[in-house]
């Protein structure tokens, strides 16, 4: 079962990927890429990543792929198209979909199962702890350094802003 | 293991080349970013594989520093983008060479 959300996860990464690459326009691209960096993180989850799991969903999906929307909306690449018919399909699909959503959440409360009631499983080298303990000790440089590199990225970012070039 | 670690090794291969492709098939700046951000998100996939496949943390850190690379890249690719639009009003790398000679 858990092998079978793996290779549909990996089926929609896949797949999104190429459509990212073959997309003319970049506002389907961006968004194709969103989709796909959440299976990944699906995928991060399978494999007992979770605190990369969330990380990638935190920077990738949430402030990568924000910088990307606005330097696509900045530039106005992305054609208008759409939004002057009323898009019918999309209208039904989610509607469906926030309906199929309601309808899990109240069976997994209401239901007999007891998903939520289980005790955490055995501690595996996926959470936060061995990883904080891992980057705090052996990984302490590495650490560093990355900041001094957030923090270089971040003044050349400024600058590149700033300066009539 | 709840798969074979070549399977996430495929999956890793697959991610990258289409990186690959839209690199190197792609003329549009921005486009050329988001396959470099898949081809590192592939190397990322590969490398959650094998520390799960040791039992060992170290891979996990590897993609934490991968990821802040990302992130640092990406606002200073998308920086210079938006420098040159300025300049050129174009961001097809075909046109943009200033440089060249």
């Amino acid at each position: 079962m858990l092998s079978f959300l793996f290779y549909f996860a990996a089926v929609i990464a896949v797949g999104t990927a190429i459509f990212v690459v073959l997309s003319k326009n970049a506002v389907y691209s961006a968004l194709l890429l969103v989709t796909c960096f959440f299976s990944l993180a699906f995928i991060y989850l399978l494999l007992e990543a979770y605190f990369l799991a969330v990380l990638e969903i935190f920077i990738y999906a949430g402030a990568i792929m924000v910088l990307f929307l606005f330097v696509i909306m900045l530039l106005n690449l992305g054609r208008e198209k759409a939004l002057e018919h009323f898009m019918y399909l999309q209208r039904g699909l989610s509607m469906l979909l926030i309906i199929v959503f309601f309808v899990g959440v109240s069976l997994l409360f209401l239901g007999e199962s007891d998903v939520l009631h289980q005790p955490a499983g055995e501690f595996s080298a996926g959470g936060v702890y061995s990883l904080g303990e891992a980057l705090f000790t052996k990984y302490l440089l590495p650490f560093e350094v990355a900041s001094l590199l957030l923090l270089v990225a971040l003044i050349g970012t400024v600058y590149l802003a700033k300066q009539k070039i | 293991m709840i798969v074979p670690l070549e399977h996430v090794i495929a999956l890793s291969l697959a991610i990258f080349s289409t990186g690959v492709v839209g690199v190197l098939f792609r003329r549009n700046a921005i486009t050329i970013f988001m396959s470099i951000e898949l081809m590192l998100n592939a190397v990322n996939l590969a490398l959650v594989g094998f520390s799960r496949y040791y039992n060992s943390v170290d891979g996990q850190v590897f993609v934490f520093l991968v990821m802040a690379l990302a992130a640092a890249e990406v606002a200073v690719g998308l920086a210079i983008i938006i420098a040159v639009y300025r300049n050129r009003q174009t961001v097809n790398i075909d046109e943009i060479n200033l440089m060249k000679n």
